[in-house]
């Protein structure tokens, strides 16, 4: 049985994980990893695509509506910082980087409007219009980029409250600070009322509908939702990770990435997201270096690129089969099975806790 | 008269005596492409009262109850709540004026616990955006712990604590009935629309089911409208019956009066056609 | 005069596109109907067979042997793909199937590129991409000779499948496979070689799909790009009609073409990426089950 909450809607245990993850975070993190390479290649990319997927965890995960954009919403989060930056730096930093945000979410409002009558399939290509759309018109309209001759946009420094982020370590802690709160925030709204609703339309409308549920409402909101918290994710990869960028680095490649870090994470969970992030960005890395290191530069790029998409192809299609619940089950799998053990090590305590 | 007097005994003994019509449904026809469905359907349900439908298989009683529900859009007739004639029915809308159902092939939200399934079923008490309860602000709060203990008190009353977190998906087709007579509870709906809520159960399963119905009429006094094939069920916990048969209205009235109706006999043994 | 016939010049190349959209469009119908499967690796498949049949006339094979060693080729594909991704999940929900064939398309993609590599191929099929002068003296037109042999091969071949699937006993038993495969196994169509001839057939048409593009634009992996404009042209047509694949992709062609032509210079151009989405948008909100599907009615 579950325990009562303490705080709010926390249990004892919530607290306890959220209090050790923003430890290390926080404290452990920036004390041990003194390498920029980890904080400009590995931490900052990976939270910022987390965030992204945690967007596309409420719009598909949570709602179930199967969207196939989320680069399209990053792209607008991303460009409509550069702009309010450009034109309105009065406003400060974290202001605008909301303002990126609601920007994507008025993207996200109307580009889910079909969801009303289309799912599946046919509401993932209506999806894709967003994305080859959002990329057309900030690539065709120079005034998004400043009229740029080259096309490429260099992101301003980040400023905030006058302190200048600047070095890999300060932009992660701006990175962090963004991600939790939103992840924060993400959390409550699937654990409440919010959430539910969510779950209810993905799982059965008629039901949730008959329950009062209004699914123009309900699935409108996810994608706002999910929109905005791409487009403040969009932000971020662009002004900490990319730097300077032009909209096809947020092509339909990027989408796909983010449809799987959601399908290899688990679908209907937070804590997929971060996993499946970390997975479809490590990966890579990993299989580089192992290239590197055994073959000696021997092994051909593409042959380590063709790889990768084969491991990722094969992954869904074995995670689809035997776990459609992804890496975050497995995690929950091993780790209560880990406790499991514990508990038989120590007789007196499990037997007490089930008094 | 015999039949009148048996109610007036037990509006006696009820805490909320049988009153007017609540639910009147008239003249409701309804067809899919050509293939009538229900023709012609008339008849009230009374405000507190247990009222069944029956009927052979096919004879369109969970057509009725999508046509009261607003899931199906019947091409003719009207229905009428507290004696307001309702326009456009939306399922959404039907649940708002405090009618609630059950599914015939259960209508659950798998992938969620039972108590989050039952929590679903007060979304109509719960108000807080989701900026507030994004932001756990006090009024959210709230309203989730009390609500949470709501449902609480409705899964202990259908004795399935026990498996308050478990997906209801996991769960055996019985108690994924019970979850779902326990979502609709949670409305506080005043009229509740159950879909064979006992079908595919065992006899110990059928009573207890019986028992929890029974209450909910008789504290909560609310409306029952129950689809149901146990004839044994029917004339024991109903205080009125329709009979439907090939989408047609062929019995109302209380149980024994149905029992002895020789239409009704017959569109059971099978006299008439077949 | 001169305007008009511009404009039916620009009407004509698009319909000729159309019909490669119609060709990526039929392999997604075939296997739909015989599997329920929206299969979204079709894209891919395209992309993975003009790449083994270049890849194979670079090994120094004749150009018919090479066309059918990839006929083979995507037959084994097919057959793979059946038992080793689609039987497994037989009884699984429609978004689930779809998620593995993305997954599948990823698989595909990269075997081609981890054989072939990913430098851009020229293939040529002896047609000039250049305007056909008989057609010019006749009737002031400027039509492409690779467009025209495009469309006209397009058009054989979909009106022979379409036959097939009509007037034979293969495409009988494909409809009763379609319509319940237990039932259809039950009273003994061999579902096994059912569901062989559909992936072939799918994988023929993904072939030529892929020569045709591949003569004009080259080989390379932004095929697998280009297939993704099928996705509209199913929308439009419906995702079980093979009369539904080619007018909805000789739809989404003229208007592509015609929008960018008259439209796109109001706009800076490059329309054609977006505008076949946009207008499945709208089809979807008029008649989302297609021109030529059937409507969907959900029970409960």
């Amino acid at each position: 049985m579950k325990s009562s909450p303490v705080l709010m809607s926390y249990t004892r245990d919530d607290l306890k994980n959220l209090l050790i993850l923003m430890a290390v975070g926080f404290i452990a993190i920036p004390l041990l990893v003194q390498t920029d390479y980890w904080y400009t290649s590995i931490l900052i990319p990976w939270l910022c695509l987390s965030l992204a997927a945690v967007g596309q965890q409420i719009v598909m995960g949570y709602a179930g509506q199967l969207a196939l954009g989320a680069a399209g919403f990053m792209a607008a989060g991303a460009f409509a910082l550069f702009n309010l930056e450009l034109r309105l730096p009065s406003l400060g930093f974290p202001i605008n980087l909301m303002l990126s945000g609601l920007v994507a979410a008025a993207f996200g409002i109307l580009f889910g409007l079909p969801s009303l009558r289309v799912r599946g399939i046919y509401l993932m290509v209506a999806t894709l219009a967003s994305q080859f759309f959002i990329i057309w018109m900030i690539d065709k309209f120079g005034w998004f980029k400043n009229y740029d001759s080259s096309g490429i946009i260099t992101a301003q420094d980040i400023v905030i409250f006058g302190k200048e982020f600047i070095t890999p370590l300060e932009m992660y802690v701006v990175v962090l600070v963004v991600v939790t709160i939103l992840t924060i925030l993400a959390i409550n709204m699937t654990r409440g009322s919010t959430g539910r609703n969510w779950m209810a339309v993905r799982d059965m409308d008629i039901a949730a509908e008959s329950m009062g549920i209004s699914l123009l409402k309900t699935k409108l909101q996810a994608f706002a939702i999910s929109a905005f918290f791409c487009g403040v994710a969009g932000a971020l990869f662009a002004f900490t990770y990319l730097k300077s960028m032009e909209p096809v680095a947020f092509d339909i490649k990027l989408s796909f990435r983010i449809l799987f870090m959601v399908i290899l994470g688990g679908l209907g969970t937070i804590k997929g997201a971060f996993i499946g992030a970390a997975f479809i960005l490590l990966f890579p890395v990993v299989l580089n270096t192992l290239g590197n290191e055994i073959f000696h530069g021997t092994i051909d790029a593409t042959i380590i690129s063709s790889i990768e998409l084969v491991v990722f192809g094969v992954l869904i299609i074995v995670f689809m089969i035997y776990e459609p619940l992804g890496m975050a089950k497995l995690w929950d799998n091993i780790t209560s099975r880990f406790r499991a053990r514990k508990k038989q090590a120590s007789p007196l305590t499990g037997s007490q806790k089930n008094a | 008269m015999d039949a009148e007097k048996q109610t007036d005994d037990t509006a006696l003994a009820r805490n909320f005596p049988i009153g007017e019509p609540v639910l009147e449904v008239k003249n409701i026809s309804l067809s899919f492409g050509g293939v009538k469905a229900i023709t012609d359907i008339s008849f009230d349900v009374l405000e507190h009262e247990i009222r069944a439908i029956i009927g052979p298989n096919g004879a369109g009683k969970s057509s009725l109850l999508n046509c009261i529900n607003g899931i199906y859009k019947p091409q003719g007739g009207s229905i009428a709540f507290k004696g307001r004639v309702l326009d456009k029915i939306s399922p959404n809308m039907v649940s708002q004026i405090g009618i609630s159902r059950t599914f015939q092939n259960l209508a659950l939200f798998k992938r969620m616990s039972v108590l989050d399934n039952v929590l679903v079923g007060r979304k109509l008490h719960m108000s807080s955006g989701f900026l507030s309860v994004a932001l756990q602000l006090p009024g959210a709060v709230k309203e989730e712990r009390e609500n949470r203990e709501k449902c609480e008190e409705i899964v202990e009353f259908l004795e399935i604590s026990d498996i308050r977190d478990t997906p209801v998906g996991k769960l055996p087709y019985g108690l994924q009935k019970k979850v779902e007579l326990g979502r609709a509870l949670a409305t506080e709906a005043e009229v509740l629309l159950l879909d064979e809520p006992m079908a595919g159960m065992n006899v110990e399963e059928k009573r207890e089911m019986c028992r929890f119905i029974l209450k909910v009429n008789d504290e909560l006094g609310t409306t029952i409208v129950l689809i149901e094939h146990d004839m044994g069920v029917v004339m024991d916990i109903s205080d009125n019956v329709v009979v439907l048969d090939y989408g047609k209205v062929i019995g109302d009235g209380p149980p024994e009066e149905v029992r002895t109706n020789q239409e009704v006999i017959d569109a059971y043994l099978g006299v008439a056609h077949d | 005069m001169t305007e008009l016939l511009f404009f039916i010049e620009v009407v004509v190349a698009g319909l000729l596109a159309g019909t490669m959209y119609s060709l990526v469009a039929l392999g997604f119908v075939l296997i739909y109907k015989a599997s329920s499967t929206f299969n979204f690796a079709q894209g891919a498949m395209v992309f993975f067979a003009v790449l083994s049949f270049v890849g194979f006339m670079e090994l120094g094979v004749p150009f018919v042997l090479a066309f059918f060693l990839t006929i083979l080729l995507m037959a084994l594909v097919g057959f793979a793909t059946e038992r080793l991704v689609l039987k497994p999940l037989m009884n699984q929900s429609e978004d689930t199937l779809l998620m593995a064939t993305i997954g599948l398309g990823f698989v595909l993609e990269g075997l081609a590129q981890a054989a072939w590599g990913v430098e851009v191929r020229r293939l040529d099929l002896g047609i000039g991409d250049f305007p056909i002068q008989w057609i010019i003296d006749a009737t002031g037109l400027f039509i492409s000779a690779l467009d025209l042999t495009a469309g006209l091969v397009a058009a054989v071949l979909i009106t022979g499948l379409a036959l097939v699937f009509k007037y034979t006993k293969i495409g009988l038993g494909l409809r009763a496979v379609a319509d319940d495969p237990g039932a259809a196994s039950s009273i003994g169509i061999p579902l096994g070689s059912i569901m062989l001839m559909v992936w072939t057939a799918a994988g023929i048409v993904a072939l030529v799909a892929g020569m045709m593009w591949g003569a004009r634009a080259g080989v390379q992996f932004a095929l697998v790009d280009l297939a993704l404009k099928a996705l509209p042209v199913l929308i439009i047509g419906g995702f079980s009609s093979i009369p539904g694949a080619i007018i909805g992709g000789l739809i989404i062609g003229a208007t592509e073409k015609v929008l960018e032509v008259y439209l796109g210079p109001f706009f800076g151009g490059a329309i054609e990426g977006w505008a076949p989405f946009v207008l499945a948008i709208f089809f979807l909100l008029w008649r989302p089950e297609g021109l030529f599907g059937e409507k969907i009615i959900r029970r409960v």
